[in-house]
């Protein structure tokens, strides 16, 4: 069990040890000798601050609308037991459950196909497509869990619909509505696959690190980017974890 | 209180709900007059909660008609009727405190702060519980919990409650208690209370008039002491109630017809062999098969001779549990007043 | 407003279905247009060719770009990538049982909480930084090549990497190193389904099989084993899928071509489009095997 945890995190530190070596252009082991000079570096080049900034626009775009989307289809296969909601859960999960390669080529093809020109939107939209499964996840579990006499007591008091959901399930799923909106904002701020696909000429961050590869000059910088991306994303997901399991230990 | 000149407050008119196959609720039709406690009472499946949400909006009638006061009310979603519901699990909302849960009607209603907060007072109050209107829900006991979905629904005035199993999750203490409680604050607030019970103590202990479900239909509607002493079926004389069914054979020996009956077993007596029958009275030899002491009565199981096995109970004035224990195995005579004879339809 | 409003609300409360709709409209339709439209325009792609002399993409459908496939050296790609898979998806197998089993049966619920957290974080965490990991890790003058030399067990080192097929120069541009890489990233996604499959398992049927007289080899094999079969089930398909179409993994630490490469060179390089979209149809049919 250790042994596997150690296996799993390991790695990480390795990186950490590489942002600091002295030694720019091999992977020596043990370093040389080690320095604080690569974040200094990193800090000062435009084109990585060009690259973070895309990434963060990005991974709120596909957020928003991943949240809007899987929140829509949560409340509907929870609702109702209709023919086919095996299907809707299966399509939702589709775009991760397929190798991203696929999605990505999917993607790239159907917009070559119609002749759409790379942009912004292109990178969202491909974003979106894989992000939507995780909030609905999130919030179709947390609805499983609210008591369906919640909902009649609600409207029972002279509640309609929109007032129901506002003052009684949005509440409800607030917290199951932000842990699968962090989520899936790590999911797509550390994406590479389906965005070298879809975003042209931009670089989102981790198309960055990606193309960094080819680039044997200032190598400590690539892994100053890669701890700093390692760590923005444990973050939400750290939070995302600790809301769902408030989310469970609150239910009586 | 409940006069038949009333207007029904709440009219069924061959009320039908079917899920799939299964007739949950079928051709039922009641009457709920204005201010009247009104208990539906069946076993579990019996269609009575069916009966409720469809009273209460929640669900809608695959045919027939409900009127809330002389009103088509099919089509009304249930923040349009003025219907208001005590929930078995109370369905608190855990995120408001006690104080949000009650204003919630009102809230809604958009009533000004100053008189939502006096009646949010006045309804708590009402149930006893005053003082804890900052508090959460997770923090009451169930009995509280009970009390403040109580006074939720009653904060918007409806002139019909609906109350679905409200006393299931409470020990029988406070259960007695509360049965009490509801009954006064019925009576004081003069509305109609809908009452869904599988406790036939309890349909008995607080109704007006009740109606005994069975498998989606309702096979007697009346007061209390009606359904008890003249139960319209066997099924509705074996729900509430303790009682000897005696049929065929058996029944022509006691009564010199095959037609069936029931007979309730506190009255019937249990005498030596040898002593007369008073005057009146059916009786026939039979021995005590078991003997079950249950502290202030004991319930006998007697085979009697023509061929039925009655259910007796006895007060245990003078016997003690030895007593009682002895007679196991004893011939006796059973004797009850042939009036007490209740002839029943034969069984569905 | 306030009563239109309601009228509003009450029209689709009578509606049921009509309500429905409305919710699951847009989603449907999000997915359907973006997502299998994208799916289908793939499948169309894959029937075009490309004009070998123009450079062009001629819309017409033939099986010609299907046909290219079929060459020996594509096959050499699919096989060694299939493969790959396979081993990979044993891997993480035998190596996420353990801890999985450990996770269900015998850790307290804060050590477990803790462990779920642990195996999460790498799951839903860079991706691509993990592999890039690797890189640093497995590179000639790197920590594991310095750790082999401690040990003075260079010269087993060298005699794998020696060894036809899964050798190579280096660890990092070997077959085992793309091995040890793809266990690597995709070992939280075997763990996680078996331990919940394995969760599923009530205590007293263990009991109950050792009550009746079975060693615990035996409830393990018999018991266990086929209760846990689901989640091992889902976490293969997760591992196996993945690898198929990773290009990252083998771009790191590999000195072969794998299936992902062949896909996004052919269309970021050469702009073969409908070759690429050929391509990736091959796992998709892998996968529905």
């Amino acid at each position: 069990m250790i042994g596997v945890l150690l296996f799993l995190h390991l790695p990480f530190a390795v990186i950490m040890l590489y942002a600091l070596t002295t030694e720019d252009a091999s992977f020596r082991f043990p370093p040389p000798g080690l320095t604080l000079d690569w974040f200094q570096v990193a800090w000062n080049r435009p084109d990585i601050w060009a690259a973070l900034g895309l990434s963060l626009r990005v991974a709120g775009a596909a957020t928003a609308v991943a949240l809007a989307l899987g929140t829509l289809a949560a409340l509907a296969v929870h609702r109702s037991r209709f023919f086919g909601r095996e299907a809707v859960s299966f399509l939702l999960l589709l775009p991760i459950a397929l190798p991203g390669i696929v999605t990505g080529i999917a993607l790239r093809s159907a917009m070559g196909l119609i002749g759409i020109p790379f942009s912004f939107w292109t990178i969202v939209a491909g974003h979106a497509t894989f992000c939507v499964v995780v909030v609905y996840n999130n919030v179709l579990a947390r609805l499983r869990r609210t008591a369906a006499s919640q909902v009649e007591a609600s409207m029972d008091l002279g509640a309609t619909p929109m007032q129901t959901f506002r003052h009684v399930v949005l509440p409800h799923i607030a917290t199951a509505l932000v842990a699968g909106g962090m989520l899936a904002f790590a999911l797509s701020f550390d994406e590479v696959i389906v965005t070298t696909f879809t975003a042209g000429q931009q670089e989102t961050l981790p198309v960055w690190i990606f193309s960094q590869l080819t680039k044997p000059r200032q190598r400590p910088v690539t892994n100053v980017v890669a701890v700093f991306v390692v760590l923005s994303t444990s973050i939400p997901i750290l939070l995302a974890h600790l809301l769902t399991r408030e989310g469970t230990r609150k239910e009586p | 209180m409940a006069g038949e000149t009333l207007t029904p407050v709440v009219r069924l008119v061959s009320v039908s709900r079917r899920f799939g196959d299964v007739r949950a609720v079928d051709d039922v039709s009641l009457d709920i007059l204005d201010g009247e406690f009104f208990s539906l009472l069946g076993p579990s499946g019996s269609g009575k909660t069916t009966c409720l949400r469809l009273i209460a909006g929640f669900d809608r009638p695959t045919s027939g008609r409900i009127e809330l006061h002389g009103v088509p009310a099919e089509r009304l979603p249930p923040y349009e009727r003025d219907v208001n519901t005590v929930f078995q699990d109370y369905a608190l909302f855990p995120h408001m405190t006690v104080g949000q849960n009650v204003a919630y009607g009102l809230v809604i209603r958009k009533v000004p702060r100053a008189e939502r907060e006096r009646r949010v007072a006045e309804m708590l109050d009402l149930v006893r519980l005053p003082g804890v209107a900052a508090r959460r829900p997770a923090q009451l006991s169930g009995g509280q919990r009970q009390r403040v979905a109580l006074a939720r629904a009653l904060v918007n005035r409806p002139r019909v409650l609906l109350l679905d199993e409200p006393l299931g999750a409470l020990d029988l203490k406070l259960r007695q208690q509360m049965q009490i409680e509801l009954k006064a604050i019925q009576e004081r607030l003069g509305i109609t209370f809908v009452h869904v019970t599988h406790d036939q103590e309890e349909a008995l202990a607080m109704s007006d008039r009740l109606a005994v479900f069975r498998e989606g239909r309702v096979e007697q509607v009346g007061p209390p002491a009606e359904v008890y002493e003249r139960p319209a079926t066997p099924f509705v004389a074996d729900f509430v109630g303790i009682s000897n069914l005696v049929e065929g054979a058996a029944a022509a020996a006691l009564t010199g017809s095959p037609a069936p009956f029931t007979v309730r077993p506190e009255k019937i007596r249990i005498l030596d062999p040898g002593s007369p029958a008073p005057e009146g009275s059916c009786s026939a030899r039979g021995r005590i098969r078991e003997v079950v002491y249950l502290g202030s009565h004991t319930r006998y199981t007697v085979a009697l001779d023509p061929g039925a096995l009655l259910t007796v109970v006895e007060p245990n004035r003078d016997a003690t549990a030895q007593d009682a224990q002895a007679a196991r195995g004893r011939d006796v005579v059973l004797a009850w007043p042939r009036a007490r004879n209740r002839p029943v339809g034969p069984a569905r | 407003m306030r009563s239109r409003r309601r009228a509003f609300a009450t029209f689709f409360f009578l509606r049921p279905r009509l309500a429905l709709l409305a919710l699951i409209a847009p989603p449907l339709l999000w997915l359907g247009v973006v997502y299998l439209g994208s799916l289908f325009s793939l499948l169309v792609q894959s029937l075009f060719h490309l004009d070998g002399f123009t450079g062009r993409v001629v819309r017409r459908v033939s099986l010609a770009t299907y046909g290219d496939l079929f060459t020996r050296a594509n096959m050499d790609i699919v096989v060694r990538t299939a493969t790959m898979a396979a081993a990979v998806t044993v891997a993480t197998a035998l190596l996420a049982f353990p801890p999985a089993y450990y996770m269900a049966r015998y850790a307290p619920p804060k050590i477990k909480a803790a462990l779920a957290l642990g195996i999460l974080l790498p799951l839903w965490s860079s991706y691509l930084v993990r592999v890039y990991s690797w890189k640093l890790i497995l590179a000639r003058e790197g920590v594991v090549s310095w750790f082999v030399e401690r040990a003075r067990l260079t010269w087993l080192l060298d005699a794998l990497l020696g060894l036809p097929g899964i050798g190579g120069p280096s660890l990092s541009v070997s077959a085992i190193g793309t091995f040890l890489a793809f266990v690597y990233v995709w070992l939280p996604y075997m763990i996680l389904p078996v331990a919940a499959a394995l969760e599923r398992v009530p205590p007293s049927l263990l009991e109950a099989s050792s009550d009746l007289g079975a060693r615990p080899a035996q409830t393990f094999r018999r018991v266990t084993l086929p209760l846990a079969f689901p989640g091992l089930v889902a976490g293969s398909i997760f591992t196996f899928s993945l690898t198929l179409g990773d290009y990252i993994t083998p771009q790191y630490v590999a000195n072969s071509q794998f299936i992902g490469n062949v896909v996004y060179e052919s269309q970021g390089v050469a702009n073969n489009i409908p070759f690429a979209a050929a391509f990736s149809v091959v796992p998709i049919g892998i996968m529905a095997i």
